[in-house]
């Protein structure tokens, strides 16, 4: 159906590489820690588990660039829409009117690639819609946009 | 109790009604020191030093709380080490409400609850306030949470028009074959059987299991208590609910604060042609360690009726509600094999209505002018087999309709049908 298949935009490439680096770091981390706890009793099992805590690591590569893949956003007319998730594929809908504050975040690893997180929230706690991995300028426009036609279109309860 | 500039205290005995069963608690504790004529010095000491230290508490938080109505707000300044000033405006109320435990109608207290919308929303609480004081003070916040003047607050209640009423037998009948109910049935008839058989054994069981067979009582106990002579009526403020045995609650509901509605049918009620309807309001989600009490947002209209009061009062709630007509595909019985009996829904041009579950059956209807906003959500298993499903969220705190398990194409449409009647429901003006 053409009317839910508006222009998608997706999050920076940046966003694909800081979850690589995540990702690497956590299973480098794995596999240096599981050495160094096993490497006191026998050498080869240490080698094995680091070897596994590598490899998890790698696959787990494959699902981060697909989960990332998966996000996606669209300004329209009347209503934001994000669409999120592989395994669990969602599509959130979230009309400017009902938008009661946007908030953009930026954690101290988005911070370093210059990335950050636009949220909307609005008076129902169940339509948790975020945008992760927006460059600094992007994330700011965003933002803007959805406060002046959220303000725009603003109804009550 | 007039303060300066308009600044009024709660009622003296507030501290009392507060600590509750604590008080008669304190009062057991110190009957064997009165009946003693004072021989165990050292000890008597001790206690009464306890309670005085307490009584002092319960006073000093009573001298420093006090309350004002300043124009469209409700101001409530308490503590002491962490001085707390709370400002409620009162345009933003959902509901109004009177409670009443046993305790505070033996001195003839109240509290007066107003429960509050918006993301950041709580109650704002005045306990407790003198019996004559409450009522003329609720008349007054609505009329200012219409945004009337101060000045023409009503002296005199607004004319209700009774729409619901239960009957005591019918409520008791609806309790004995609800799942509580039969829960507590299953456990006195085991109980019954095991006295006879072998007394020893029971003995031991009902000494051993107390806590759970007070648990079981008290849940039973609280549903005839709250439920006990209920009726609803409709007033110009909004709709009134009042009911209860022990503890008195009088609600009031505003005008066009309902989120949504739900008709609950468990299922031996169902045989009996019986249900109930609740409604849900704005607010907040409830709060670890927050208290059912405080974050109950769900409230039933109709505590037991027929089917066809139960949908002549949403017609009344939700004018021109649909029926669930629209069944889920066949192939759904292999991902969920027990709802699917059930699983419907169906959308007027301004409400949805969505029906779930097996023994409980739950019809939720949601006006499209509340819906906060829309998810399409799909699963593994949904996505082998071709389903998805479709979230409306509210502002209310415990009902949101989901059109579960849908072929995805008509997903995708009523998706894009729902967003465009939401939106136009949004704009359209308010009656």
């Amino acid at each position: 159906m053409s009317e839910l298949e508006p222009d998608w935009r997706s999050p920076s490439p940046r966003l694909l590489t800081m979850r690589r680096v995540q990702v690497g770091i956590c299973g480098v981390a794995a596999a240096v820690i599981l050495f160094a706890v096993l490497v006191s009793s026998t050498v080869t099992w240490a080698a094995i588990a680091g070897a596994v805590a590598l490899v998890a690591g790698a696959v787990a590569q494959v699902f981060v660039a697909r989960r990332v893949r998966a996000w996606g956003y669209a300004e329209r007319e009347d209503d934001l829409f994000v669409k999120r998730g592989v395994l669990f594929s969602r599509l959130s809908v979230i009309p400017y009117g009902r938008m009661q504050f946007v908030d953009v975040t930026a954690g101290p690893f988005e911070r370093l690639f210059g990335l950050a997180t636009v949220r909307m929230h609005t008076a129902a706690a169940a339509s948790d819609a975020r945008i992760p991995g927006l460059e600094t300028d992007e994330a700011a426009r965003v933002r803007d946009r959805l406060t002046e036609l959220g303000e725009a279109q603003a109804a009550g309860l | 109790m007039n303060v300066q500039d308009g600044w009024r205290r709660l009622h003296p005995l507030s501290p009392v009604v507060r600590a509750g069963r604590a008080t008669i608690a304190i009062f057991v504790v110190l009957i064997p020191t009165l009946l003693s004529g004072g021989r165990n010095l050292s000890s008597d000491y001790f206690q009464l030093g306890a309670v005085a230290v307490l009584a002092a508490l319960g006073f000093i938080s009573w001298l420093v709380t006090r309350w004002r109505i300043d124009g469209d707000d409700l101001r409530i300044e308490t503590g002491v080490v962490r001085r707390q000033s709370l400002r409620f405006p009162l345009a933003q109320v959902q509901a109004i409400d009177i409670v009443r435990p046993g305790l505070a109608r033996m001195f003839r207290v109240a509290e007066l609850r107003l429960r509050m919308g918006g993301a950041s929303g709580g109650t704002a609480r005045l306990a407790y306030l003198n019996e004559q004081e409450v009522e003329p003070l609720r008349a007054q916040l609505l009329a200012l949470a219409h945004g009337g003047e101060e000045a023409e607050a009503p002296a005199q209640e607004a004319p209700e028009h009774v729409l619901v009423r239960v009957p005591t037998p019918r409520l008791v009948a609806s309790i004995l074959v609800s799942d509580v109910g039969m829960v507590a049935e299953l456990v006195l008839l085991g109980l019954v059987i095991g006295a006879v058989l072998a007394p020893g054994a029971a003995r031991g069981i009902v000494s051993g299991g107390t806590a759970e067979l007070l648990a079981v009582v008290t849940l039973v106990w609280r549903r005839f208590n709250q439920e006990y002579r209920f009726n609803l009526a409709q007033t110009e403020d909004g709709l009134r609910l009042h009911g209860g045995l022990v503890a008195l609650n009088t609600e009031t509901i505003r005008p066009g604060r309902v989120q949504a509605v739900r008709m609950v049918e468990p299922f031996l009620w169902r045989r009996l042609g019986w249900c109930r309807m609740e409604v849900d309001l704005a607010g907040r989600q409830r709060r670890k360690g927050e208290s059912e009490a405080t974050g109950r947002s769900l409230r039933a209209l109709l505590p037991v009726g027929s089917r066809a009061l139960g949908l002549e009062l949403l017609d009344h709630l939700v004018p021109g509600a649909p029926q669930p007509m629209l069944r889920a595909p066949r192939r759904v019985l292999v991902k969920s094999p027990l709802r699917f009996r059930y699983l419907a829904w169906g959308r007027s041009d301004a409400v949805v209505v969505t029906q779930t579950g097996r023994i409980r059956r739950v019809t939720v209807w949601v006006p499209l002018e509340k819906v906060q906003s829309l998810r399409r959500v799909e699963g593994p298993v949904q996505r082998a087999l071709r389903l998805a499903t479709v979230h409306l969220d509210t502002a209310g705190r415990a009902l949101h309709a989901a059109l579960r398990d849908r072929d995805r194409g008509e997903a995708d449409e009523a998706l894009g049908d729902l967003v465009r009647l939401a939106r136009a429901a949004r704009r359209a003006p308010p009656p």
